[in-house]
């Protein structure tokens, strides 16, 4: 077996940002955590057992929009370093393009995921109307 | 597929150097890397000598609990049982648990880690080997003071999750505080092995592992890593207060004065229940390395399997109240957690997916460590199925407390852990001194494993099912549990059976027996290149690499390191080196220059051991000693160790590669280990001003309407000087690097006397208006919110004589200047840890 050797023209190492991996998953948490403290200080302070937990439906269901948001954003920007040049998958080759691909595919696997764990967070919304 | 490269990558070099020249390197490399002998020898810090007494001692352990559970198997084996009494029991079954989660299950996945990492990753050694021996040595003197605290009768007896108030006012006697004392030094000795993990993988991959390269392995102990400074700094904070709780009445769990038992549960589990995929995550990995090993292929879907180690990672902090879902939350709390519970098997679900189809496109050898990957992954979908139950809360409503529960959690430990384990055991073995394991007895130990495992458990779903409750020492006659209980204490023995087999096979007398042949199951992997049996050095010239699986791709690879056509193939000077690369891409930047052996390491453990250990028996004095000792000793490693000036500026690596000996600021590996290990620390001071804000929610008496302090001027005094503090210590950093060296004293002195009058600003808060800490929760919250700060001050206080002294002994100087860049980094912690505190003490009580 011999080497190929590829001239493609990547970005180089310091202009790709690793954070950018798990800004979804990152989000999802700050999603996660925002609608749990909503919910906990809303029933512990304002609301009673059987009281109507209306605003916090409608707080979790802005947060899961704002959060869908930032992560298409973030999953796009993934799918454009995926579909960088003309080489496709596995991304396994030992060039800048590759690990540029690679980073970006790995980024939009992850926010696919956290767009779904943040989706069924927000099921809640249809389940839960007040704090029992 | 032949590998592509980059255009600027080096080839090794075209012809081998002379065979004279290759002894003589070999010669240098084995004298810099060689053991100490005789009773030296346990002065080693190579990670790959450390890791192989630390996996023995935590298999040791594992056995140890392993009788721990055969004990509890029969007494239970019939009803109205007398084998042990209640009270041993209690302590036999929370001793069982504690061992295998903290002696056994997290220990084995850091000291796998530490043998193997610098081996799949081509390099000599991690960037901190004495770290990794301190780590061992905590984990040795922890384990063994709480295991032997069953053969005084003196365990501890709550459970291996401690829940207060059984644990606080029900349980006197030194058990607990055993637990809470031991367990948070062990967990120390986990921070520092995640530090040397984390670094490890990011900073000394070969040249050419660019990040879509490295070994999954790597992948999933960098995520297990990370995980852990963000999981067990909780349980450190929730230990602390516990144990402030038990030895001064601080009244944290005590609902009489404002406390509360749940903040414990909380805190606990949000440790415990990551902590079950930081043992799962590293596990799996091993079977990420054998799966293709075996299908004879590549593994399909690299990025999905990355996917789910990062997915699993960050999901798994999101479950915690599932522990917790019949402690009376509101529903659509537990339907949150409910929800990430489900999620989280979408991740671990596309792993194993990936696994199944490696092997269904490539062509499956049958051998030992693939038996027990298939048996271990049958079993951990069954647990993982009975998990996707018992995440639905109305279903654990039933399930709760159940034999269910422990059917499920075994099938998911043992499944997705214990097999793996045993598989990489079979798998790795040739690289520890060069033989294989037996095939034959491999394979029987499976069966009887294999069998005796679901023997046990199988019936155990079924027994709590019919409500049979867990932790309960006997069951009357009659209620259907008899004769299943019969079945799993029968199946306990037929599994232990098992495990004898394969410690027999571990430990046999292999003198007679061949090496194994070099890389025998044909891996193409990166660990598999050494000779058997393998030298100290690691590797013998750190290759270029090319492809995710070198061995098998690139031709002569094996032919090229060991004659030294590559990178580092010579110790010219004698010393340990090995390289350092940049995190994404993996070019070089830097030779690390690595310690050699040393008991400072060992005695640091022991002395900071000394301080948890007395401490459990209150002798507060002693242990304070102990622990001015333990500060001295770390003192003395860093300054004769850590940041030395070398010779010279810097050396050549081969292949005309020129590279420096020295790195300061986010250059240096000491920079990321400080960032690392602040992150941990700041992770527990985020759970205890969780504490305040948890109190604050739940209780309306908080603050307390009797409350006096702290007030606002000495937090915010404090605050003012400790930000001060931190703004002179940047100044001295830009001094010492102009070599301004009067500025660079005065900077520092100044800020000294401002850190200590800060800290002692912040003190006066609570105890200048007289906030009592054993009166009232909201006391202690703010007492102890205040003294955590000050501590801090007072560490960056002696951080900061120490970059004086250095300067002083020309050991730090304008171009070196590693410490004071580390030292900075902790004041930027110092700073929002003042200000979140100050912010919360004294702002908070405001705003309500």
């Amino acid at each position: 077996m011999t080497k190929r050797i590829s001239t493609e023209d990547a970005p180089h190492e310091k202009r790709e940002n690793l954070w950018l991996l798990i800004v979804s998953p990152t989000i999802w948490a700050v999603h996660f955590l925002f609608s749990y403290i909503t919910a906990a200080v809303w029933c512990a302070k304002v609301g009673s057992p059987g009281g109507s937990l209306q605003p916090v439906r409608w707080a979790i269901a802005i947060y899961t929009v704002i959060a869908l948001i930032g992560i298409t954003f973030n999953g796009l920007s993934g799918l454009r370093r995926h579909n960088f040049g003309t080489e496709s998958l596995p991304h396994d080759f030992d060039t800048p393009g590759d690990r540029h691909r690679f980073l970006g595919f790995a980024t939009v696997l992850l926010a696919g995921l956290s767009a779904v764990a943040t989706l069924f967070a927000a099921a809640v919304v249809f389940y839960f109307f007040d704090c029992r | 597929m032949s590998p592509v490269t980059h255009h600027d990558d080096p080839d090794p070099l075209p012809h081998a150097p002379t065979p004279e020249l290759q002894r003589a390197q070999e010669e240098r490399l084995r004298e810099a890397w060689r053991s100490p002998s005789g009773w030296r020898y346990w002065s080693d810090v190579n990670n790959t000598i450390v890791g192989i007494w630390y996996t023995a001692v935590a298999f040791l352990f594992f056995l140890f609990g392993g009788v721990l559970a055969l004990m509890i198997r029969l007494q239970l084996a019939v009803p109205g049982n007398d084998f042990l009494s209640a009270d041993r029991y209690n302590q036999v079954f929370t001793v069982h648990g504690s061992v295998m989660m903290f002696l056994f299950a997290i220990p084995v996945f850091e000291s796998i880690a530490v043998i193997f990492l610098p081996q799949m990753l081509g390099a000599r050694d991690l960037p901190f080997p004495r770290l990794s021996a301190f780590g061992f040595w905590c984990f040795v003197l922890g384990g063994i003071f709480l295991s032997g605290s069953l053969l005084f009768d003196a365990a501890p007896r709550g459970g291996w999750f401690m829940y207060p108030p059984l644990t606080s006012t029900y349980q006197p006697g030194v058990g607990a505080d055993m637990w809470l004392l031991g367990f948070s030094f062990i967990e120390v000795a986990a921070i520092a092995a995640a530090v040397e993990l984390i670094v490890g993988t990011l900073k000394c991959r070969p040249p050419g592992m660019r990040i879509n390269l490295i070994p999954l392995y790597c992948w999933y102990v960098l995520v297990a890593a990370a995980m852990v400074l963000f999981a067990f700094p909780p349980l450190i904070a929730g230990s602390m207060l516990l144990e402030l709780e038990r030895a001064f009445q601080w009244p944290f769990f005590d609902p009489a004065r404002g406390g509360d038992p749940l903040l414990w549960q909380h805190l606990f589990w949000l440790f415990g229940h990551p902590e079950v995929y930081i043992i799962f995550l590293p596990s799996i990995a091993i079977i990420a390395m054998i799966v293709p090993t075996f299908a004879r292929r590549p593994i399909v879907g690299y990025g999905w399997i990355v996917l789910a180690a990062v997915g699993t990672g960050f999901l798994s902090f999101g479950l915690w109240v599932h522990h917790m879902f019949t402690t009376g939350l509101p529903g659509v709390s537990l339907a949150l957690f409910s929800a990430a519970s489900e999620a989280v098997a979408i991740p671990t679900g596309v792993q194993i997916f990936c696994f199944v189809a490696t092997i269904a496109a490539g062509r499956l050898t049958h051998s030992v460590p693939m038996l027990y990957t298939l048996g271990g992954l049958a079993t951990f979908i069954i647990g993982g199925l009975t998990g996707v139950m018992v995440a639905l809360a109305s279903f654990d409503f039933q399930a709760h407390d159940t034999f269910f529960v422990v059917a499920h959690l075994h099938y998911v430990l043992i499944g997705g852990s214990v097999f793996p384990i045993i598989a990489g055991c079979y798998y790795f073995f040739p690289l520890i001194n060069g033989k294989k394991l037996s095939d034959k007895l491999g394979k029987i130990a499976f069966w009887f494993l294999f069998t005796g495992f679901n023997a046990t458990f199988l019936p155990m779903h079924l027994t709590g099912l019919r409500g049979m409750p867990r932790r309960v020492f006997t069951y009357p006659e009659g209620l259907g549990f008899d004769a299943l209980n019969l079945l799993s204490t029968v199946g306990a023995f037929v599994l232990a059976i098992g495990v004898g087999i394969v410690a027999w096979d571990i430990v046999r007398p292999k003198k007679k027996q061949p090496l194994s042949e070099r890389n025998p199951w044909n891996a193409g992997t990166l660990e598999w290149l050494p000779r058997m049996p393998q030298e100290n050095w690691g590797v013998r010239s750190i290759p270029e690499i090319d492809s995710r699986y070198p061995l098998w791709d690139q031709p002569n690879l094996v032919r090229d390191v060991d004659q030294g056509r590559f990178y580092l193939p010579d110790a010219e000077e004698g010393k340990r080196e090995t390289l350092v690369t940049s995190p994404i891409d993996a070019e070089p930047v830097q030779i690390l220059r690595l310690p050699g052996p040393s008991f400072v390491p060992a005695l640091a453990a022991i002395t900071l051991g000394g301080f948890f250990i007395l401490g459990t028996f209150y002798l507060w004095k002693a242990a304070v000693v102990s622990l001015v000792i333990a500060l001295g000793t770390i003192l003395h490693w860093l300054w004769t160790t850590t940041a030395v000036i070398p010779e010279k500026a810097e050396k050549s690596a081969g292949l005309g590669l020129t590279l420096p000996l020295y790195s300061s600021g986010a250059k240096s590996v000491g920079w990321w280990a400080m960032l690392i290990t602040m992150l941990a620390v700041f992770t527990a001071f985020v759970s205890l001003v969780f504490a305040y804000f948890f109190y604050w929610t739940i209780h309306e008496d908080f603050p307390p309407a009797s409350a006096t302090g702290p007030g606002v001027f000495w937090p915010a005094l404090g605050a003012a000087l400790l930000l001060g503090a931190w703004a002179l210590t940047l100044l001295a950093r830009r001094c010492n690097r102009v070599d301004n060296a009067p500025a660079f004293y005065a900077f520092l002195t100044v800020a000294i006397v401002g850190s200590l009058a800060g800290a002692a600003a912040l003190l006066a808060g609570p105890w200048r208006t007289g906030l009592d800490p054993t009166r009232h929760v909201y006391d202690a919250t703010v007492w102890l919110l205040a003294i955590w700060t000050a501590l801090h001050a007072v560490v960056g206080v002696i951080m900061q004589g120490y970059c004086m002294a250095r300067r002083a002994a020309g050991r730090m100087t304008g171009r070196h200047d590693i410490d004071i860049h580390n030292v900075t980094l902790f004041w930027h912690f110092v700073a929002i840890t003042t200000v979140i505190a100050a912010g919360t003490i004294a702002g908070f009580p405001l705003v309500k």
